[in-house]
């Protein structure tokens, strides 16, 4: 998994099926990493610190249903305690 | 697998059911010579490491749900070791 902050929405009409009334966020990977669009599975929304699953195993999130995604968004981050 | 250093933890409320009960570990993948190696990872702990540890990590997903006993799981890193020793041949 990794670190990213949501930074945007994505809106789709036509998509697959398994996406109807899943929320698609941009999110950007941090600390100043790419951005890629994750599917929500923990009601992240905007400005939020979460961290994103990535790969098949992404998918997971939604079971028993089949979304077809390479990266969900499994947890809102609270507090990060860092050292270094 | 990686050896990566772990450098925080990571605290969520809201988060899947399957990570509940976790340490959740912020890892920094390292280099041969320990030096950080791109971004940091979130892994789910499976060996009891801590901030500081030099660690082994996988970054797939049947290893990783197998190492925290959480199959078909939105889990795709753990820590599954601590490091003691890298001996270079």
């Amino acid at each position: 998994m990794y670190l990213g902050k949501v930074i945007g929405r994505v809106v789709s009409t036509v998509k697959d099926a398994s996406l109807e009334g899943r929320k698609l966020l941009l999110i950007r990977r941090l600390p100043q990493g790419p951005s890629v669009v994750a599917v929500d599975a923990v009601g992240a929304g905007a400005g939020e610190t979460v961290y994103v699953c990535r790969g098949r195993e992404a998918a997971f999130a939604f079971k028993p249903q089949e979304v077809p995604t390479e990266a969900s968004v499994v947890a809102i981050v609270d507090t990060i305690e860092r050292e270094l | 697998m990686i050896i990566a250093r772990v450098v925080g933890n990571v605290v969520a409320t809201q988060k899947d059911a399957s990570h509940e009960g976790k340490k959740i570990l912020l890892i920094q993948p390292l280099d041969l010579e320990n030096q950080p190696m791109g971004d940091a990872i979130v892994a789910l702990d499976a060996v009891d490491a801590g901030v500081g540890d030099r660690v082994l990590a996988v970054q797939e997903g049947f290893s990783a749900m197998t190492s925290v006993g959480h199959l078909e799981s939105p889990i795709d890193a753990a820590v599954i070791g601590v490091v003691d020793l890298v001996e270079f041949a």
